[in-house]
């Protein structure tokens, strides 16, 4: 490979291989991460920053992260939304220290600014000063001294922001394609079931790669084959909106003999049947969609992935805190008219995902592998051609087609 | 009004429940529960919030059973090992042959992996909130749940709490 380098002061060059090496510098260099705070999520992205469903009551508010910057997430009076930067106008100290709660207005402990849902400036303490002595100048304006306000937008109770006042709209930014399948997801009220948290020493990009590669599914992950419950050869596909940098995996159950019949005799250790659940209660599915997946793993650039695993919801929200760790956070959802067993199955279920997840524990561990092996060698990179060297859709999930994607829009957006 | 007798069976309990895990005896796990059993770890996010989601969720012997089967045969993490602390140990009551108990853990994590070799961290801290039953003369877990303060795991879970 040749020689490479990205991130500031240095020489900006990628492998002249293109989107099929990434160097494994930009998994480490901190200048790299610094980057990509400023021209990916504080660029022109529309970040997912929650459910409509967390803030559903005049003056709820939750606190988050656009990158690594916090972020507040507000509904007004009116019922309307909007985000700010969690950093008081005055001296820059936290506003909201709460991870959530219903306020009609937001107040600074330091010196008690003072601010509304919308993150207007609406009280300053001793502004005209006592008996004559200290206070602000005459031109002190509170207007000019609003909390940083983001852009916020939501797409059918998902929730967005961006940095960038000249975006375009967040439809156009999803795309017809990536809402489609969206839709099929967030097609009725909503009803939140839970959180879960898992802190992972891996540079972020290395869990959206993860989300994005059918090929490792039936080979890092061995609950289903280990249990006898589906072979490889699960019939799927990737999809990607115009720039390439969404993706939508999914994948469906075929018919048993043609599973058997492409997987067995393949000598893979993933093909072994000698074990059985005791308990098979685990996997007891209800049909609930029109388009029946097994697996739809959607992912919004550059911090979103929506998940339908069997009967499990949920959206997996990436923050990235240094250039080796990112914290994934879960949000497991249902639906509002779900029945109690419609309930209990998706409770049950989320023994698949999340940090203790049968079939997800695996990619955290991953990503963390590839941490630890790459510390020294920045002018090596890593190896993506399964299934080709182009960004095209597949109606198959033998490929890295849509971690290609990625690269191509990462290498627009950071201009490396 | 609770016996010497029955903080001795609920502590003997606890004692055996957590050599079993830090000893790596972890086919013996599920034996330390009733038939008709529930062992939940909840991260205290959602249990103040009332929300039902736990990380590991089994209503059944089949389900411990089968937890054990994947962590030796079908998941893959680094090798660790666990140290419980278990304090606080508190016997609240009895009823119609149900002791309930509660106690505060803390669970440290030495990583046995090639690259981290050695290294141990404070992995997770809680309580548990316990049902306990006789069942043949033997103290058994009829529920099991585990809060723990500590929402946002390291890497992942794989070993029980």
């Amino acid at each position: 490979m040749n020689q490479v380098s990205v991130g500031n002061g240095t020489e900006t060059r990628w492998p002249v291989e293109g989107i099929t090496r990434v160097p494994y510098r930009a998994f480490f260099d901190p200048t790299v991460y610094e980057q990509e705070q400023e021209q990916i999520f504080r660029g022109r992205a529309w970040n997912y920053v929650g459910l409509e469903a967390e803030v559903p009551n005049l003056c709820d508010f939750r606190t988050t992260f656009v990158g690594d910057t916090p972020v507040v997430v507000t509904r007004d009076r009116d019922g309307a939304l909007h985000a700010f930067v969690n950093r008081c106008a005055h001296r820059g100290a936290i506003v909201c220290r709460e991870p959530r709660g219903n306020r009609k207005s937001h107040q600074c402990v330091y010196h008690q600014w003072t601010y509304n849902p919308q993150g207007d400036l609406i009280g300053v303490p001793f502004r005209g000063g006592i008996e004559g002595k200290g206070g602000y100048p005459a031109d002190f304006h509170p207007s000019q001294h609003s909390l940083r306000k983001l852009r916020v937008e939501a797409y059918q109770g998902l929730i967005f922001a961006s940095f960038a006042d000249d975006i375009e709209p967040l439809e156009t930014y999803l795309g017809p394609e990536m809402r489609h399948w969206l839709d099929r997801i967030f097609n009725r009220p909503i009803q939140l079931l839970g959180y879960a948290r898992q802190y992972i020493h891996a540079n972020w990009k290395l869990y959206a790669e993860n989300v994005r590669d059918p090929y490792h599914a039936s080979l890092l992950h061995l609950f289903h084959t280990t249990f006898g419950i589906y072979r490889s050869s699960m019939g799927g596909g990737v999809i990607m909106d115009e720039a390439r940098r969404h993706d939508m995996l999914r994948a469906y159950k075929r018919t048993e003999p043609q599973e058997t019949a492409a997987y067995k005799g393949k000598g893979m250790r993933t093909y072994q049947e000698q074990y059985s659940l005791a308990d098979p209660s685990l996997l007891t599915s209800r049909k609930e969609f029109d388009v029946e997946l097994t697996n739809h793993i959607q992912t919004i650039f550059p911090c979103l992935v929506v998940q339908q695993i069997q009967n499990t919801l949920a959206t997996r929200h990436i923050l990235p805190k240094k250039p080796d760790e990112f914290e994934l956070l879960f949000t497991f959802f249902g639906y509002a008219d779900d029945d109690e067993e419609m309930r209990a199955i998706r409770i049950k279920q989320a023994n698949l995902v999340g940090p203790a997840g049968y079939i997800s524990m695996e990619d955290g561990h991953a990503t963390e592998l590839v941490q630890q092996a790459i510390v020294r060698d920045q002018k090596a990179g890593s190896f993506i051609e399964f299934g080709g060297r182009e960004t095209d859709d597949q109606e198959n999930l033998l490929t890295e087609s849509g971690i290609r994607g990625f690269w191509k829009y990462y290498r627009e957006t950071m201009h490396v | 009004m609770v016996t010497a007798e029955t903080r001795a069976t609920v502590e003997d309990l606890f004692h055996t429940y957590v050599h079993c895990i830090d000893d790596d005896d972890l086919e013996a796990w599920p034996s330390l529960f009733a038939s008709q059993c529930l062992y939940k770890i909840v991260p205290r996010e959602n249990a103040d919030q009332n929300l039902p989601i736990a990380i590991m969720y089994c209503d059944s012997q089949g389900m411990l059973q089968d937890r054990v089967t994947a962590h030796r045969k079908a998941n893959l993490y680094g090798a660790h090992f666990y140290r419980h602390l278990v304090s606080s140990i508190q016997v609240l009551g009895e009823e119609n042959g149900v002791i309930q108990a509660r106690a505060n853990y803390v669970v440290f994590r030495t990583l046995a992996d090639a690259v981290h070799y050695g290294t141990t961290e404070v992995y997770s801290a809680g309580a548990y909130h316990d049902k306990i039953v006789m069942e043949n003369g033997v103290a058994k877990f009829r529920e099991k749940l585990v809060i723990a303060d500590t929402c946002k795991i390291s890497s992942l879970l794989v070993t029980p709490l």
